[in-house]
């Protein structure tokens, strides 16, 4: 009966560790081994062409500048979420989450309406001769969207556990307003502004739906890395996409990787 | 239920939790396992319920091996260290839950806990929540669960640890009695000597995962077999060398840097000159600080090389700091090479011969 | 410095959420409710929402049932090491760092048409990609972490004490987890469920590349928002985009919910 037991247990466990490693693991291992099958050469050589090489510099430095922008942004806000009382802050508090929970192609939509010529900031705009849609802001704009809650909500959680006699203690000692915000408050933030930023830019890396219904897809000015790869698969060319892939997705994982550290360091003090 | 241990064995990583113990409990008896914390008590203690593996060993129940079976099977109760209680089960589920398990008929449990309930005094608090119990409440109904479905054996971890002081006391005294009117054998952990020694028929005490000595706890306090034992039960003063104390001259002098003397304060007799029941087995000494400890003074003394804590009654007189006065040590332990010699005063012992 | 910083929130939250969301509704009933209305009961419309329900059925009655196995297992079982148990909590994760559109393209490099394994499978009647079972498996491979991360932090929260108890009062590990440890969790699994519902729903560069997009095929509800806008269809994308942003709302008042309830 008991042995009976622990067999099942047993099989139950394996069935649920294959079904995890072949769901998660071999697939990503399966794209390695299919971007690096040609050997290093040719790796190199599908990914040092221009409009491949091109693509993952934008992606990149698009990523990059949409991630200092939320990062600010989502400072600032977080701050006000957390500390200022003002009408409507719970209904704002329960939108943060919209963009995670919206589909991306429905986030790409509505950033191409904002920025189309229907509504008024688009026809504000054409009207003073700026062209934004299918351009590289409205790409940033789309990236900013799609990773808007993860730097609020890192951020959020270490406001709210700070405990009030820290600041309190440091008033008493004598220290000003913004020199106990730099020496007390933001070093207790920090690990959220640097975790939330690590994930947006992550996240905006690897930002296909949104970004795909706004960029204009030229090849080194408004083609993504993620777009570039779809456009791959379309012309039925899936190994220069795997090179590609490959490239993008040890990026990701250094990301991810070194946000693991940063939170077990945090974890471990 | 009568127990027995043997060799009982366990490392966690390479740190040795529980290091060969050996012991015998008798049906009905009520044991305290005392240690410092950390020193593997709980272990053991979960390793009868089943909850650990030992490495190695053997533990019976009546006789029976029982190491391979798991706590389903092994006929007790365990009322653990912070009760978990089942927080989304109101009081009657809780003590219900062990009654369902063994399919008793609706009526049956409904009898059997409200029995428990009036065991433990909770009426009229069937339907609460544990979340809107207090602390003594919440340990009354882990109690009653677990002896709920009647157990052999009733194994508690640290029961009193998460309750404020005043409640524990009564609830110490409580425990003890419902514990003898259900007359069954138990085994609760605890790392507070006073708790042990007023709870306990035996007690056992456990250092570094291994059991250092088992007895009543008058046994354990009068004769302590290790230095250990008798420094954590009781107040002592613990010397490392024994010479010169007046009156111990002919007792055995080790060399071993392991020796260890040991005095208790009551064995110890300051007062001025008049007052001493024994003069010519005394020393000189002088009065460091005196303190009031609620029921006595406690002296502290300087005679010759050692700085010595001692007990006087409250109706002597008061003793003063930088006073001299005659110090008389009635008796003392010594431990070296693994063994313990009780010696008492011979001086004292001389002169009575004399008389 | 406070009004600045509150009117740049209530700013932010106006251009990037209320205004587009605001935008949506107006494209949408640009031609009046007929034009809303035709574009949703348009056929190719309804295949697609059908076939984003079987997909969010599918993907979550799979993931909560191994995501919650696999939680207990990472956070419960002792009996694996504890490297390896580190080795599988860093693999959870992974999804998370892998652009959809690579996460499809994986799937259509092992079980495309072109593979070895593909092939096989298509020989024997079977086929995956470019059909339902592709879709299914590209979406569970985008959910997967956020059953497991939803459950795990809740199961070390509760600890082993109440299940212990149970062990020692008598019961089996079956009766232990549906009276003990599931109201426990419940909560957190709900979470789990509607994060993966939304997840499903939404997800698009994983499904759009193994599903081929084939009208009334494997056309779902947003890669038909893609296609629509592609075609400068806005009435119908905007229709569509409507429904699956007001189906999100739902989802965010759900997690309020939720994780008010979690916190009891």
């Amino acid at each position: 009966m008991i042995q009976n037991k622990r067999w099942l247990r047993r099989s139950v466990q394996s069935t649920v560790l294959v079904y995890f490693l072949l769901l998660i693991l071999v697939p990503i291992l399966g794209i390695y081994v299919q971007g690096l099958s040609g050997g290093w050469a040719h790796f190199a050589e599908s990914i040092l062409q221009p409009i491949a090489w091109d693509s993952v510099l934008l992606t990149i430095k698009l990523a990059v500048i949409a991630t200092l922008i939320n990062t600010a942004l989502g400072t600032m806000l977080a701050w006000a979420l957390v500390r200022y009382r003002f009408p409507g802050r719970r209904l704002l508090n329960s939108l943060v989450d919209l963009p995670f929970a919206l589909p991306t192609a429905v986030g790409g939509l509505m950033i191409l309406l904002l920025l189309g010529p229907q509504s008024w900031l688009g026809s504000w705009l054409a009207g003073h001769n700026i062209e934004i849609v299918y351009q590289q802001p409205a790409i940033v704009l789309a990236m900013i969207f799609v990773t808007f809650p993860f730097v609020i909500r890192t951020i959020q959680p270490l406001l709210e556990e700070l405990d009030p006699s820290e600041e309190e203690a440091s008033y008493t000692l004598g220290a000003t307003r913004s020199g106990t915000f730099w020496r007390v408050i933001f070093p207790a933030m920090r690990p959220g502004v640097i975790g939330g930023a690590m994930l947006a830019f992550s996240r905006a890396l690897a930002e296909f739906g949104a970004v795909v219904l706004v960029a204009g897809n030229i090849p080194g000015k408004t083609l993504t890395a993620s777009v570039q790869i779809y456009g791959n698969v379309e012309s039925s060319n899936p190994s220069g996409a795997a090179a590609v892939s490959v490239l993008l997705l040890t990026l990701s994982f250094l990301v991810l990787w070194s946000v693991n550290l940063l939170t077990e360091r945090k974890d471990a003090r | 239920m009568q127990i027995e241990v043997r060799n009982l064995s366990k490392k966690f990583g390479r740190v040795s939790a529980v290091d060969h113990v050996n012991f015998e409990i008798e049906q009905g008896k009520l044991i305290g396992l005392l240690g410092p914390s950390g020193g593997g008590k709980t272990t053991i203690l979960r390793m009868l319920a089943g909850l650990e593996k030992p490495d190695a060993g053997e533990i019976l129940f009546q006789g029976n091996k029982v190491n391979h079976l798991p706590p389903q099977e092994r006929g007790i109760g365990f009322v653990f260290q912070n009760y978990a209680l089942f927080k989304h089960m109101s009081v009657f589920d809780n003590i219900a839950f062990g009654l369902t398990v063994q399919r008793k008929s609706k009526s049956e449990i409904r009898d059997r806990v409200h029995e428990m309930i009036e065991l433990i005094g909770l009426q009229g608090l069937e339907n609460r929540a544990p979340h809107q119990l207090s602390g003594g409440q919440r340990q009354r109904v882990a109690f009653a669960r677990a002896l709920a479905p009647s157990p052999q054996l009733l194994l508690l971890d640290e029961p009193f640890a998460a309750i404020d002081a005043k409640v524990r006391k009564e609830l110490r005294t409580w425990l003890r009695e419902m514990i003898s009117r259900v007359g069954i054998t138990s085994i609760f952990v605890t790392h507070d000597q006073e708790e042990a020694v007023e709870v306990a028929d035996e007690i056992m005490i456990i250092n570094q995962g291994r059991l250092e000595q088992k007895g009543t706890p008058w046994q354990v306090y009068k004769e302590p077999l290790t230095p250990f034992v008798a420094g954590f039960l009781g107040e002592s003063n613990l010397l490392h060398n024994p010479a010169h104390i007046v009156g111990f001259e002919s007792a055995p002098r080790p060399h071993s840097e392991k020796a260890r003397v040991l005095i208790r304060p009551e064995a110890i007799e300051v007062g001025r000159e008049h007052e001493i029941s024994n003069l010519s087995a005394a020393a000189l000494g002088i009065v460091r600080s005196v303190q009031f400890r609620g029921s006595v003074w406690q002296v502290e003394v300087e005679v010759g090389e050692h700085r010595l804590l001692a007990h006087r009654t409250l109706e002597k007189e008061t003793l003063l700091p930088g006073e001299q006065v005659a110090v008389l040590i009635h008796s003392l332990h010594l431990f070296h090479d693994e063994q313990s010699l009780f010696l008492e005063n011979e001086l004292k012992r001389a002169n009575t011969r004399a008389i | 410095m406070k009004k600045l910083n509150i009117t740049v929130t209530y700013l932010v939250f106006l251009l990037l959420l209320i205004i587009p969301l605001g935008q949506v509704l107006s494209s949408a009933f640009s031609t009046g409710f007929s034009g809303f209305w035709s574009a949703l009961t348009d056929p190719q419309a309804l295949h697609a929402f059908l076939i984003s329900g079987i997909l969010v059925g599918a993907v979550t009655a799979l993931n909560t049932l191994f995501g919650v196995l696999l939680a207990m297992l990472l956070v419960r079982e002792t009996g694996i090491s504890r490297r390896i148990r580190q080795f599988l909590n860093a693999v959870v994760d992974l999804p998370f760092a892998v652009s959809p559109i690579i996460g499809g393209l994986m799937i259509l490099l092992l079980l495309g048409p072109h593979t070895a394994l593909g092939a096989f499978l298509e020989d024997h009647g079977v086929k995956i990609v470019f059909a339902l079972p592709g879709m299914i498996l590209a979406t569970l491979f985008v959910t997967f972490p956020l059953m497991v991360r939803e459950v795990m932090p809740v199961l070390q929260e509760i600890g082993t004490d109440q299940e212990e108890a149970a062990y020692t009062l008598g019961a089996g590990s079956w009766r232990t987890f549906w009276r003990v440890t599931w109201p426990s969790i419940r909560w957190g699994v709900l979470y789990g469920v509607v994060l993966t519902v939304a997840r499903a729903l939404g997800e698009f560069g994983a499904v759009l590349v193994v599903s081929g997009n084939i009208i009334n095929k494997t056309q779902s509800a947003t890669t038909l928002v893609y296609q629509q806008v592609e075609n400068f269809n806005f009435v119908a994308a905007n229709s569509l985009a409507f429904v699956l942003a007001g189906f999100s709302i739902v989802v965010l008042m759900t997690l309020e919910w939720a994780k008010r309830r979690k916190e009891v």
